[in-house]
């Protein structure tokens, strides 16, 4: 009985968006006579950030400061369409039409300022701070704050923007399966390191180590939250959950947490990741979506390193200590004829 | 580019984490409304029977009943979530008719003045089934004779005149011919759920001007709506879906299933009514990620080369197909992997059994393709004496390769990325490994 270490590798691609029925996302900002920015939408924040990641979006493109932008949403009596937060596609889709909405409205916002300014369109510049000047000519400038105030109590005039942006439906041949069905692939490559024990079969987690590809990183530290909290899923899907243990036998389901296992703080390991960027040619600034991805290739890593701890190849998850068991039993039966041995049809 | 932005590429603090952290966050189930009634839901005991009767007597007598739904009140019954997009044909029933398909399908919906009163009505409700074979495997019920879960005599969801979501390009068996060697590999993978911390939730609120608003945890307000005036019969003006932070979701929360009934059911009573799934409810009647089976088999060249990959997947999508017939698709554009092969086959198939019906999760039909191909790579490595990383930069695609589904790569990054990879680990590469990129034209052509 021995504890065995491993490492293993994956590597994997991953779609942004969708394409079936076409798949849509709107936008509309205004400013308010406070000079700050109310983006309005109908998409839904999962959790995962995209509130703060649109913000940034929008700021980025009006040219003012991040506080000064506020997100409304979810709501359709207010919200113009989206498709719904899905398939890696939010923060490209609805990035996309923010970034429409947000160029709208800065023209607006410039126009208002040209008047103000009584200087050139064309001359204006924001300095992301929250001010418009004229290029050029220091000391001519005026705060956006300001510009918002005076549209609507001395121009008369609305501040505002509308985005949409669509991938339009693609169908697919259904002798051929030529599609186009999504709008852009991130990719990572994960390393995780495993040790197994012999005599209880149970799998340790050492470490997840990955390089992801993301496009742009809108906001790193979200990047990183989601990297590290799909690795965590990726190694409970690997090792963990299941709601049918012995399917196909649909019985003994699990009811609540205590009977579905996930891994707690004490089984996670080290995750750490590096992450590149190679902006694409149609998200927001370049972005590519990783929501769903991150939870992929923790999985083959995970057993991959298995096997090369062990000698034994696992062909199913979860990967439950008896299964480990099984294999290394099979092995040692195996181990005379020199057959790789492997948990399929055993 | 980098240089000029100001906000985006900062890691600037989540707009709602103080809220999530302090517990001020404000979800579903937080908001309470005056004279709100409860729905709960009698669900089917077996995994596949006739429903031969249902007695509600017992239940009508329990204090604070106020009234049950059965399929008879849903003014459309059968529907089919993708059915907004086209998908055909309609399948699910909101509250079961004749036969039940699936342990923990909904029969009869009670709405009662308090959660307690609505369960213990539940309790009280009798039914008479008569249990039928169920078929629980992926392949067993696609042989003949086997139980038909669906209403139209077959186990499988039709594309197009096909049983499975094909791709086909090049030509495998003549590869597979010419291969030094062929790797096999059959792929095995168990249901999962999403398990949000927020389960499933919403409150239907009946406006003096005839509307219904409704609060709900879905991902897709719009699909919500859409999909619930379809059932309902009404304009879909008459709807006013708000939703707001979500606890989790992970593709659980793409399903249509509580607003139908919690509307229909503030339309009959007039008053607010909240459907919000126990906890046991979200583990065992939610969807799940479907079981998947997928078999691989590769021609492989003495140096490591992929000619050929034929995948044969089956998705378990349960008794009814929900969002799995489309997950189906995404898996056929990415099941050969993130891989150059010049002859691809894919049949993809999503099977109807008597389990409870699966549908989206994160990673949508491609999460369990990276498990099978991903583990399969290694099986090509040892079988030409590679290692792992080896057979991967050999094989990976580059900007400009066809994929199998007929469209150019663009934004291939499969190799830096496993440099990336290889030099955060401490691996070392070979000189031609550091040396490749995604893009063979700073190559100097090929």
């Amino acid at each position: 009985m021995a504890k065995l270490r491993g490492t293993g590798i994956a590597a994997v691609n991953y779609p942004t968006g969708m394409n079936l029925g076409g798949d849509p996302s709107q936008a509309l900002i205004h400013a308010t006579t406070s000079g700050s920015f109310v983006v309005t939408l109908s998409a839904t924040d999962l959790g995962q950030g995209l509130r703060t990641v649109i913000a940034q979006i929008a700021a980025e493109t009006l040219g003012v400061g991040v506080d000064d932008v506020f997100i409304d949403t979810a709501d359709t009596d207010t919200g113009p369409h989206d498709m719904g937060t899905f398939a890696s596609r939010a923060t490209h889709r609805v990035g996309n039409a923010v970034i429409a909405a947000a160029k709208e409205a800065r023209e607006a916002l410039l126009e208002v300022a040209a008047e103000e300014l009584e200087a050139s369109r064309d001359d204006l510049e924001t300095d992301g701070l929250g001010n418009i000047r004229v290029r050029g000519a220091p000391g001519r400038s005026v705060k956006v704050t300001d510009i918002a105030s005076l549209a609507q109590f001395t121009y008369g005039r609305t501040i505002s923007g509308r985005g949409a942006w669509m991938k339009p439906r693609s169908a697919v041949d259904p002798e051929t399966g030529a599609m186009d069905p999504d709008s852009t692939e991130a990719h990572a490559c994960t390393v995780a390191e495993v040790e197994v024990d012999t005599e209880t079969g149970v799998v340790t987690v050492i470490s997840i180590k990955s390089a992801y590809e993301v496009g742009r990183q809108v906001n790193p530290a979200l990047v990183h939250g989601q990297i590290v909290g799909g690795a965590w899923m990726g190694m409970s899907h690997a090792l963990y959950e299941t709601t049918t243990p012995y399917y196909p036998d649909p019985g003994h389901r699990p009811k609540d947490f205590s009977e579905y296992l996930m891994p707690g703080a004490h089984e996670t390991p080290e995750i750490d990741c590096v992450v590149l960027e190679y902006p694409s040619s149609n998200g927001p600034y370049g972005v590519k979506g990783i929501g769903e991805m991150t939870a992929n290739s923790p999985i083959p890593a995970i057993v991959n390193a298995i096997y090369h701890a062990t000698g034994v190849r696992i062909d199913e998850l979860p990967v439950t200590p008896e299964l480990v068991l099984r294999g290394l039993e099979a092995k040692e039966r195996h181990a005379s004829g020199g057959v790789t041995p492997s948990t399929a049809g055993d | 580019m980098t240089a000029d932005l100001h906000v985006v590429g900062r890691s600037v603090p989540r707009s709602d984490g103080v809220g999530h952290v302090t517990g001020r966050t404000l979800f579903t189930t937080d908001r309470s409304f005056p004279g709100m009634l409860h729905l709960k839901v009698v669900r089917s005991p077996v995994h596949h029977a006739l429903v031969r009767g249902i007695d509600l007597s017992e239940a009508e007598r329990v204090p604070g009943f106020v009234r049950a739904l059965t399929h008879v009140d849903v003014p459309h019954n059968v529907y089919t979530i993708l059915g907004l997009i086209g998908v055909e044909p309609e399948e699910e029933f909101v509250l079961a008719e004749d036969r039940v398909r699936y342990k923990g399908e909904p029969i009869v919906a009670i709405v009662a003045e308090t959660e307690a009163a609505a369960l213990e009505a539940v309790a009280c409700v009798r039914l008479d089934l008569e249990e039928l074979p169920a078929v629980f495997d992926v392949e067993e019920a696609l042989r003949p004779g086997a139980p038909i879960v669906t209403h139209w005599g077959n186990n499988t969801f039709m594309y197009e005149g096909h049983p499975c979501r094909r791709v086909r390009f090049g030509d495998v068996e003549a590869a597979f011919a010419r291969a030094d060697h062929i790797v096999e590999g059959v792929y095995n993978t168990k249901p999962i759920e999403h398990a949000p911390t927020e389960t499933t939730a919403c409150i239907a609120v009946p406006e003096a001007n005839g509307r219904y608003a409704v609060y709900t945890n879905t991902q897709a307000l719009y699909f919500s709506l859409d999909n619930t005036a379809i059932i309902l019969q009404v304009p879909g003006s008459r709807l006013h879906f708000i939703g707001g932070t979500v606890g989790g979701a992970f593709g659980g929360k793409v399903d249509v299933i509580v607003e139908p009934l919690a509307t229909l059911a503030a339309m009959k009573t007039g008053r607010p009514v909240k459907y919000a799934f126990a906890r046991w409810e979200e583990m065992q009647v939610s969807s799940t990620r479907s079981a998947w089976r997928i078999y691989v088999k590769d021609g492989v060249m003495r140096d490591g080369r992929i000619v050929a990959r034929k995948v044969t997947s089956y998705a378990d999508s349960g008794a009814y197909s929900r969002q799995t017939p489309y997950a189906l698709t995404k898996h056929a554009a990415n099941a050969a992997g993130p891989y150059a092969i010049p002859n691809v086959s894919i049949d993809a198939y999503c099977v109807y059994t008597n389990h409870v019906p699966s549908s989206a999760m994160r990673g949508f039909g491609i999460t369990m393709a990276s498990f099978a191909i991903e583990v399969q790579m290694d099986r090509i490595a040892e079988a030409v004496g590679l290692d792992p990383w080896s057979v991967r930069f050999l094989n990976a695609y580059r900007n400009g390769d066809m994929k199998p589904h007929r469209k150019r790569a663009e934004d291939a990054t499969l190799i830096e990325t496993m440099q990336a990879a290889a030099a955060f680990v401490g691996h070392e590469l070979t000189p031609e490994q550091a040396a490749m990129t995604s893009d063979p034209r700073r190559e100097g052509g090929e």
